[in-house]
């Protein structure tokens, strides 16, 4: 057990290095830069006293490292310093969209999960059969799709409606915006965030089943699945004894790398959507080169993504028999 | 050649289907000048124009012939995609293959610099540094690369790490070959395989990451036609029921697909001739 | 379903296989590899199938539960257990009998113990599921078999995980397992071939006491004659799913009736016929002192000296984990030692590889186990020998073709026939003679050759042996044969070093070494090399059990 305790601290270890280096990272690649910094926020036609006034705002006449460890101090603070283009406090701005974010990816996992593993494991019961085949060609499809074009085809579906004439044939069903607001309430924000959840879930689905049905099919050609059925086993405890708690680690391993896919694939469905999480900030942001949310945002994203693979490593080390009774 | 025939043959619909539609996108891509009715650029009529029969679907909001920019977006779109996959395989395989065969402190200097860039997410990383850096199309093409070589370079590695373990490798440094030797003679004629397959994927992936980006307008930039960018450009029209702005994103779609399609079946053709000995 | 009571009368017919034939699919087609197989198992009997690899003999032993593994379908023939035909029953009939009357020990029990199970729990799964016993009968049983088959702490080893176990202990559990609910007939597939010879007999007891006590029908499934000797009351020879010959043991091993049995019965008879001189010149090469460890703190070789002179072979004996493949790599400058040194007449090496200049390489060669992995699959026979000739003697076109040929002819391949194949398209022991062909195009002085006959099928086992005499005979080259079998060190060596455990234990000329007295090791290890005689296994039991000779040593790891 303790060889277990040990592995895991390494990986959390591991995990605050990794962060630790990410923000050296997101820090540090700004002043790769080309030009000055100031300078180029303010536009090269900016009046040199300008420039130098804005550069003492920022701090920029201190030392690099300096700099560097009070916005880790502010990191840790709650502190991320100011936008630029808005003048408020990032911290407070990537709160407000941050729980927004959670909620539709939180919305996606919670249809995605438990449908693709049911779909990958009857996938890989019945192998090459005439429904393995057609979900292959199908979740390839949709994973060859790029998010927005099945974002705006189910719009075209299910909102904006398909018409003949002045007659709608169908749609209408879900709003083309996912406008949500702190005011309003739990179930009307489930009905406008349904076509951005849904869309997640296709992509998320396709990859996800895939990926079950690729370790499912892997796991039943070992030699103790044989010797099982050798053994006169039935096919039920074959499944639920044999496969199921060596097939543990590999499930929660895609479940997690797919979470992980799903946080980063939400802003997309943001933009499309203009549904006000962090993805659309970010890109905001980066249009608008605000640099200060830009850091910010890529520090909570990185930060929940290094987080869900670090559960996923934790929780495939739990689940190995072989590392959970050490000889 | 008989035998690349016969392999031909045994494709299935899928993959028959798959290689249609890519020399279809190639022809349109070489032969584009000859096949556009318009200039790329070329302002042809008044905006957002219907479907006729000069402006087969359409024009954009400048007044666009759409069919004309479809069609050059192949040219566009496909290009820099697939110029940002070669330097990401030239890149990553190289370094994966030198991380293989190297072993040592090498190995994991390479392996933990990728830890780190693949603990952040690649399209936060992208959007990262196209802030600092802007997006013109070369900086777009190299960090892409870059970012998209550290997962080339897993797989070369590992790849090359299955090779490596050979004793035929063995026997080549016991007879005193150099590291180029045995990487090109050694490692690269049995990592093929999987490297083809793999260029399919990262092929796909960085088109549709490239699509993705010009299409949140922080990736090709207009005049220049790109789908990503087009069906950004054009949304507006789906809210009047309008499904112009979907063909550039069903363009992009159809590729893949057919892409994965070939490359589904040459990994089952691969592993399953593997199978055999 | 219970046969607990039933009565075991030995006679009694148990598995009667009429007209078997099977198919096998590669590449999309189905090809046949079982050929029409009839076979008689009567209560009590123990029947070995043997044949070399593709001779279809696990095959057959999976088909006597009704059983076809994926890829693989029986097309005719009837296969009647007890009087029912499986053939025509369904599939939860076959399921009821798998694991209570009819039970199979795989030949990994690592890999066919499930990983998330404890092994007293794996054990009982089967009967208590076929209703056979209760959960506390089942455990009961497991320690009285574990106890049976001496397994350390009976009482206790069950409550391990599988990897908590080593392997020879592993596979006493399988066999174990195999008997919970005292089954009417056991498939025994290759339970002893993962294993060192010590470990074997080990097993092979275990067997042999559960077969005769139990009075059970058995099917013992190798490709080593000795072995299935010790069991067997009758054998079956097959090859490419025919039946090449159905005999009682004794009168098989005494008198074959078929020329593929009588070849098979050969092959440990093979000596070399003249053995070289021992002689007083300097050796060709010199090992001292050599320490070695795998990063830190594992030391896998202990203060080990040695010396081979020219033209003789030297035979490096040892079970798994003795060290001897890691001497090798320390010769070829693969691992750097930590201590000692290494003379190539009379000169220091340099004791990393990338140190070595291009002559030092080519001095020595070395010859792998698996012929399929030393050879790119990518590269033509043409290139794989062309290579060290133009890289070490700078020979290019006419001469280079001309020597390539040559060398083909050297080692009895026809140029013409072989020089444009790739590795894919040659046999098993043909892509040995190539191995054997690159390693002389340097012109070397020692070939290192490591355990270069264990991967091939006996015949052809032998024929490399055969040929790599007749080369040293005629380029008066050495050898230093790494292996584990002592048949291989019988018939080819000069000398001989025994290891165990990173440590040289006994050296020096074959013969002596051979005969006692000897080290307590090389005694335990040339005892437990199973002979052809039926006679051998209970003979050495008995003289074990009243201590004539070692059966354990002091430092020998916990088979």
């Amino acid at each position: 057990m303790n060889a277990i305790l040990t592995m895991i601290a390494q990986r959390l270890a591991l995990g605050v290095l990794t962060l630790f280096i990410v923000s050296l990272i997101i820090f540090f690649s700004v002043s790769l830069m080309p030009g000055d910094y100031a300078e180029a926020i303010l536009g090269q036609a900016a009046l040199p006293d300008t420039v130098r006034a804005f550069r003492e705002q920022l701090g920029l006449d201190q030392p690099a490292y300096v700099r560097y460890f009070q916005w880790l101090g502010g990191v840790f603070t709650g502190d991320l310093g100011t936008s630029f283009s808005s003048e408020r406090a990032v911290t407070e701005l990537i709160g407000a969209r941050f729980g927004n974010t959670m909620f539709l990816a939180a919305y996606a996992a919670l249809i995605a999960v438990p449908l693709a593993l049911v779909l990958g494991v009857l996938a890989a019961l019945y192998r090459n059969s005439f429904y393995d085949r057609t979900v292959n060609v199908v979740t390839l499809t949709t994973i060859s799709s790029p998010e927005f074009f099945l974002a705006y085809v189910l719009i075209m579906f299910f909102s904006v409606g398909l018409w003949n004439g002045s007659e709608m044939i169908m749609g209408g069903f879900f709003p083309p915006i996912a406008n949500v607001s702190d005011d309003v309430g739990f179930w009307e924000r489930v009905y406008r965030t349904t076509l951005p959840a849904v869309t997640m879930t296709l992509v998320i689905v396709a990859h996800m089943m895939r990926m079950t049905r690729a370790s499912i099919i892997n796991l039943l050609a070992s030699p103790y699945i044989e010797m099982a059925n050798l053994k006169g086993l039935t096919k039920s405890r074959i499944v639920f004894k044999h496969a199921l708690p060596n097939a543990l680690a590999p499930i929660i391993n895609v479940i997690a790398v797919n979470m992980a896919y799903l946080i980063v694939g939400v802003v997309l469905i943001e933009v499309v959507f203009v549904y006000p999480g962090l993805g659309g900030l970010l890109v905001d942001s980066v249009s608008k080169r605000d640099i200060p949310v830009v850091q910010g945002s890529c520090l909570v994203f990185a930060a929940v993504y290094i987080l869900l693979n670090l559960t996923a490593d934790v929780l495939s080390i739990i689940s190995n028999p072989r590392l959970l009774h050490p000889r | 050649m008989t035998r690349f025939l016969k392999f031909m043959q045994s494709a299935p619909w899928s993959a028959r289907f798959g290689m249609f539609v890519i020399a279809v996108y190639v022809f349109v891509a070489f032969f584009v000048p000859v096949l556009a009715p318009f200039g790329e650029t070329e302002l042809v009529g008044s905006s957002y124009q219907g479907w006729d029969s000069t402006y087969w679907l359409g024009t954009d909001s400048l007044g666009r012939d759409m069919f004309t920019r479809i069609l050059y977006g192949a040219r566009n779109t496909i290009g820099i995609a697939f110029v940002t996959t070669c330097l990401a395989f030239l890149l990553g395989g190289l370094l994966g293959f030198m991380s293989a065969t190297l072993g040592g402190w090498v190995d994991q200097l390479l392996g933990r610099f990728v830890d780190v860039i693949m603990a952040i997410p690649s399209l936060i990383f992208a959007l990262l540094l196209l802030t600092i850096f802007g997006t013109s199309v070369p900086v777009l093409i190299i960090i892409i690369a870059v970012l998209d070589s550290t997962r080339v370079y897993r797989l070369a590695r590992a790849v090359g790490m299955n090779i490596t373990v050979m004793e035929y490798v063995e026997a080549a440094k016991l007879r005193g070959e150099g590291l180029w030797w045995i990487i090109r003679r050694e490692i690269l004629p049995n990592a093929m395989p999987p490297m083809v397959a793999e260029f399919g994927l990262r092929f796909c992936f960085v088109f549709l990451f490239i699509s993705a980006l010009s299409f949140l307008g922080l990736g090709i930039k207009p005049p220049i036609a790109d789908w990503g960018s087009m069906v950004k450009e054009n949304a507006a029209l789906i809210s009047y029921g309008d499904i112009t702005p979907l063909l550039p994103a069903g363009a992009i779609a159809l590729l893949t697909v057919a892409v994965n399609f070939v490359v589904d079946w040459f990994l089952h053709k691969t592993s399953g001739l593997r199978d055999e000995h | 379903m219970s046969t607990k009571n039933k009565t075991r009368e030995k006679g009694e017919l148990v598995l009667r296989m009429r007209g078997l034939r099977m198919e096998g699919q590669a590449d999309g087609e189905w090809h046949e590899i079982v050929k029409g197989i009839d076979l008689d198992l009567h209560r009590g009997e123990v029947v070995g199938l043997i044949g070399e690899s593709g001779a279809g003999k696990s095959t057959i032993g999976l088909a006597s539960m009704g059983f076809a593994r994926p890829g693989c379908r029986i097309t005719a023939g009837s296969i009647e257990f007890d009087g029912t035909d499986l053939m025509q029953q369904s599939e939860d009939y076959k399921r009821n009998l798998r694991g209570g009357r009819i039970s199979y020990v795989a030949q990994s029990a690592a890999a066919s113990f499930n990983p998330a199970h404890k092994l007293i729990d794996q054990f009982g799964e089967a009967a208590v599921q076929h209703g056979v016993l209760t959960k506390a009968e089942a455990d009961r049983d497991a320690k009285d078999l574990y106890k049976r088959l001496e397994l350390p702490n009976p009482d206790t080893i069950g409550y391990r995980y599988p990897h908590q176990v080593s392997g020879g202990q592993l596979q006493r559990a399988m066999v174990a397992m195999a008997m919970a609910c005292k089954p009417d007939l056991i498939i025994f597939d290759e339970p002893t071939t993962a294993l060192d010879v010590t470990t074997q007999i080990e097993v092979l007891a275990a067997v042999k006491d559960i077969v005769t006590t139990f009075n059970t029908a058995a099917i013992y499934i190798t490709h080593d004659l000795a072995v299935v000797a010790q069991v067997a009351d009758k054998i079956m020879v097959l090859r490419h799913g025919n039946m090449i010959e159905l005999g009682e043991t004794r009168s098989m091993i005494a008198k074959p009736k078929e020329d593929y049995t009588r070849e098979l019965l050969a092959v440990r008879t093979y000596k070399k016929e003249e053995f070289a001189e021992a002689n007083d010149d300097a050796p060709i090469l010199k090992v001292s002192n050599i320490t070695a460890s795998y990063g830190k703190g594992i030391t896998v070789l202990d203060d080990v000296s040695m010396e081979i002179h020219r033209g003789h072979t030297v035979a490096v004996v040892g079970e798994s984990g003795s060290g001897k493949s890691t001497l090798a790599r320390v010769i070829t400058g693969l691992l750097p030692p930590s201590q000692g040194s290494i003379e190539f007449e009379g000169e220091i090496l340099p004791s990393a590889l990338k140190n070595r200049n291009k002559d030092q390489l080519r001095r020595l060669q070395m010859i792998y186990q698996m012929p399929d992995t030393a050879l790119n699959p990518r590269q033509r026979v043409r290139d794989v020998i062309g290579r060290p000739l133009s890289f070490y003697l700078g020979m290019q076109g006419q001469e280079k073709e001309t020597r390539i040929r040559e060398l083909l002819t050297l080692i009895e391949l026809d140029p013409d026939h072989f020089i444009d194949r790739f590795p894919g398209e040659l046999s098993g022991g043909q892509k040995q003679r190539i191995c054997i062909a690159r390693a002389l195009a340097a012109e070397p002085e020692l070939i290192i050759c490591d355990e270069v006959t264990s991967a091939l099928d006996q015949l052809v086992a032998e024929e490399i042996l055969k040929l790599l005499q007749r080369l040293q005979n005629e380029l008066h080259v050495s050898y230093m044969f790494i292996t584990h079998d002592i048949a291989t060190v019988k018939a080819i060596s000069d000398e001989m070093v025994v290891m165990l455990q990173g440590k040289i234990v006994e050296q020096g000329e074959k013969d002596v070494v051979l005969t006692p007295p000897q080290h307590e090791y090389t005694e335990l290890l040339l005892s437990s090399v199973p002979e052809m005689d039926p006679d051998w296994l209970d003979d050495l039991l008995a003289r074990r059990a009243a201590g004539e000779v070692v059966s354990t040593i002091a430092s020998k790891p916990n088979a």
